[in-house]
């Protein structure tokens, strides 16, 4: 074994990844590559695999995976639970962040910190050490002290919503964030925020994985690579440039090409 | 055509013996006497309620009832350690009123140091003194079984007299206790007055030992006066083979509040049964309760709230936690009479059924006879959103810790609207814990 290796393996590593759900197979074949550091848009259209692709990296138990490898800086991504994986320093921003109610912000944080930090033999951080982290988190990302106090994402805008999911992955500090379709339903000035929150987290250490559907956050948040995924499989891979040139042409041709 | 009766179970034959050999000792005068005769006729003729008692069709207690237990010997006043009492509540300076194997226990009371606004005065010696006291006149009375077993065999009890305006800052504490080596029977009665303008927490107790398969069929009275404020609190941690009814007769008088919240997490088999009158205009009553269940615990929680006066607001929420084979039932009435217009009542029953063989039925009822109401109820069951778990999961937390952060969130919104801060924290303590055992 070299002693570089460490350097060498991919922070992401999907090959031939073939999953079903409910019967139907909605990725054939994917492959993906991300290196450490390395920002990566998905682009494609609805139906294309993007949210299984987010889904089945985190490990949501109704997708199937049939075939197929996915490594995370080396280890067998899909042999961990779903906890076990954010612990590693995986980190998926929903599209649809769900509301708890009965479950305070602050609580839900606390809990989720100091749970990977337990997995990760780390030591819990103490009261006074969390809540320092938290306001200088949430006041970077202007998320309000009183939203802190309230159960999670209940009763917030949808542009709260997505703000409370960057602060969750400001403070989890994640090797490699997977943000689902970050963009809908955002108005341009919480497109703006949210976009900052994660320019603010990008890191050479640090790699993403953007998923959507609309050029316009890529303005924001300038990716290395851009993918176009199309029927359950990688169709073409190219610069960000490649990603104004769907915005003029749309998707159309590559469903042709996929079909 | 012979009319077809069932044949006597071996609990109320044993019933029938206990209360043929009992009555010439059991306590009170020649009135009190002829009240326990009259209860027991009217028990006898219809015998333990089963399922064909609409009633009591959940929970079959001619079924759940397998025998009757001997009346319980009242301890040794030696027997009798103050700091069992202590635990109870800890951290929460209370005014105790024990009731220990069914009577009234000084011993383990606070009666003569308490609060200059409360009197605490033993049943029977209460009632001698109150010839002229009519139950049926202060509260309202239900035609049913197991209160008319109450009636019949009454221990003992305490009778707890809040003064006009007073504000009694400890809560007062009722304690109910069985200390014993064997399975016995109690059945406490106690009568709560709360004069107009009185403010008081009152918050009960229930304990037992474990191993034993006692029964306490308990009937408490409380009369709330015009404009006071009353929370009352009560914490069911019997005995896992215990048998627990209790009967609740309540009247609630112009412009008080009347708080409640019922805890349940111990006995086999409880039954909370609450009749409530709102008797005067515009008072505002919370009922509410939760209920942690596992093995093949069986809790039910039957209230009838009767607005005989316009514009009061009743509320009720009741979650149920049901792990394996342990079922909650619910079953709400709200009676609306025809003078109490501006009515405003609603109810709401959450089950989380944690496996597939725990059950929870509910059912609610409306009798409305004014015009000018608002009333409505609902009732979920079901199991933990898997869609939440993954939330929680994705974030770092274990599948296990995230079920615990749901259920003690799902118990809380219950919890969170008791008044007294000092129980609230206690019981989402005793939340936590019970997640905890759950492993």
């Amino acid at each position: 074994m070299r002693e570089d290796e460490e350097d060498d393996v991919a922070m992401l590593e999907v090959k031939d990844l073939h999953v079903t759900v409910d019967g139907r197979e909605i990725l054939k074949g994917l492959d993906l590559t991300v290196n450490k550091g390395e920002i990566h848009a998905i682009m494609g259209p609805n139906g294309s695999g993007k949210s299984t692709l987010a889904h089945v990296l985190a490990g949501k138990d109704q997708y199937e995976v049939t075939g197929g490898s996915v490594t995370f800086e080396g280890v067998d991504l899909l042999a961990l639970e779903p906890d076990e994986r954010a612990a590693k320093g995986l980190f998926l921003a929903f599209q649809y962040p769900l509301e708890i109610p009965g479950v305070t912000t602050m609580n839900f944080l606390r809990t989720a910190i100091n749970a990977q930090r337990k997995k990760r033999h780390e030591l819990e951080l103490t009261a006074p050490e969390f809540i320092k982290k938290v306001r200088e988190a949430s006041a970077k990302l202007g998320v309000d002290q009183e939203m802190l106090r309230r159960p999670v994402n209940v009763g917030f805008s949808g542009g709260e919503k997505k703000r409370n999911e960057i602060l969750q992955m400001a403070l989890l500090e994640p090797k490699l964030g997977v943000l689902d379709e970050t963009d809908s339903g955002l108005d341009i000035d919480a497109l703006k925020i949210v976009a900052d929150g994660v320019n603010r987290l990008r890191s050479a250490e640090r790699s993403m994985i953007v998923i959507t559907h609309y050029q316009r956050l890529l303005n924001h948040i300038v990716p290395d690579i851009v993918h176009v995924l199309s029927r359950g499989r990688i169709v073409r891979t190219g610069g960000k440039e490649l990603a104004l040139e769907l915005e003029a042409k749309g998707y159309a041709g590559y469903q042709d090409e996929a079909a | 055509m012979t009319e077809l009766r069932p044949i006597k179970t071996a609990a109320e034959t044993a019933l029938a013996e206990a209360f043929a050999s009992a009555k010439a000792r059991l306590p009170g005068d020649r009135e009190v006497a002829a009240r326990r005769e009259a209860a027991f006729r009217r028990f006898e003729a219809d015998g333990l309620p089963s399922r064909r008692t609409e009633e009591w069709k959940y929970t079959d207690l001619r079924a759940l009832m397998r025998d009757a237990k001997p009346l319980a010997v009242p301890p040794a006043a030696r027997a009798l350690q103050p700091q069992a009492l202590g635990d109870a509540l800890p951290g929460i300076a209370a005014l105790n009123v024990a009731i220990v194997n069914g009577v009234y226990a000084p011993g383990w009371s606070d009666a003569g140091a308490g609060d200059p606004g409360v009197t605490i005065t033993e049943l029977f010696a209460w009632l001698a003194e109150h010839t002229d006291f009519r139950l049926d006149r202060a509260v309202p009375e239900p035609v049913d079984l197991a209160l008319a077993l109450n009636s019949a065999f009454m221990t003992g009890g305490a009778v707890v007299h809040v003064r006009k305006g007073a504000r009694v800052d400890r809560p007062i504490h009722l304690a109910c206790r069985f200390v014993g080596d064997s399975p016995a029977a109690m059945y406490p009665r106690t009568l709560v007055f709360v004069e107009p303008g009185a403010q008081v927490t009152l918050i009960e107790t229930c304990d037992g030992p474990a191993g034993l398969d006692y029964q306490i069929n308990g009937a408490l009275a409380l009369v709330v006066g015009d404009g006071a404020q009353v929370e009352r609190i009560k914490i069911g941690n019997e005995g896992a083979k215990a048998l627990h009814i209790e009967t609740i007769m309540a009247s609630i008088g112009a412009r008080a509040s009347y708080r409640e919240f019922a805890f349940t997490s111990g006995s086999a088999v409880t039954r909370n049964q609450l009749f409530l009158r709102c008797s005067g205009e515009g008072s505002n009553v919370r009922i509410a309760g939760a209920n942690l269940l596992k093995d093949r615990q069986h809790v039910d929680s039957t209230l009838v709230v009767d607005h005989a006066a316009g514009g009061c607001e009743s509320r009720e929420v009741f979650k149920s936690v049901l792990e394996d084979e342990s079922r909650a039932v619910f079953q709400g009435k709200i009676v609306v009479r025809p003078q109490a217009q501006k009515t405003d009542g609603k109810m709401m029953t959450q089950a989380l059924l944690l496996s597939e063989k725990a059950e929870a039925d509910n059912k609610p009822e409306l009798e409305i006879f004014a015009d000018d109401v608002q009333c409505g109820h609902g009732a979920t069951a079901g199991r933990l959103d898997e869609n939440l778990l993954f939330y929680l999961r994705a974030r770092g937390i274990p599948a296990k810790e995230a079920e615990a952060l749901l259920i003690q969130a799902f118990v809380g919104e219950a919890i969170d609207g008791i008044g007294h801060e000092g129980v609230r924290d206690m019981l989402n303590g005793r939340v936590a814990a019970w997640l905890e055992a759950r492993g």
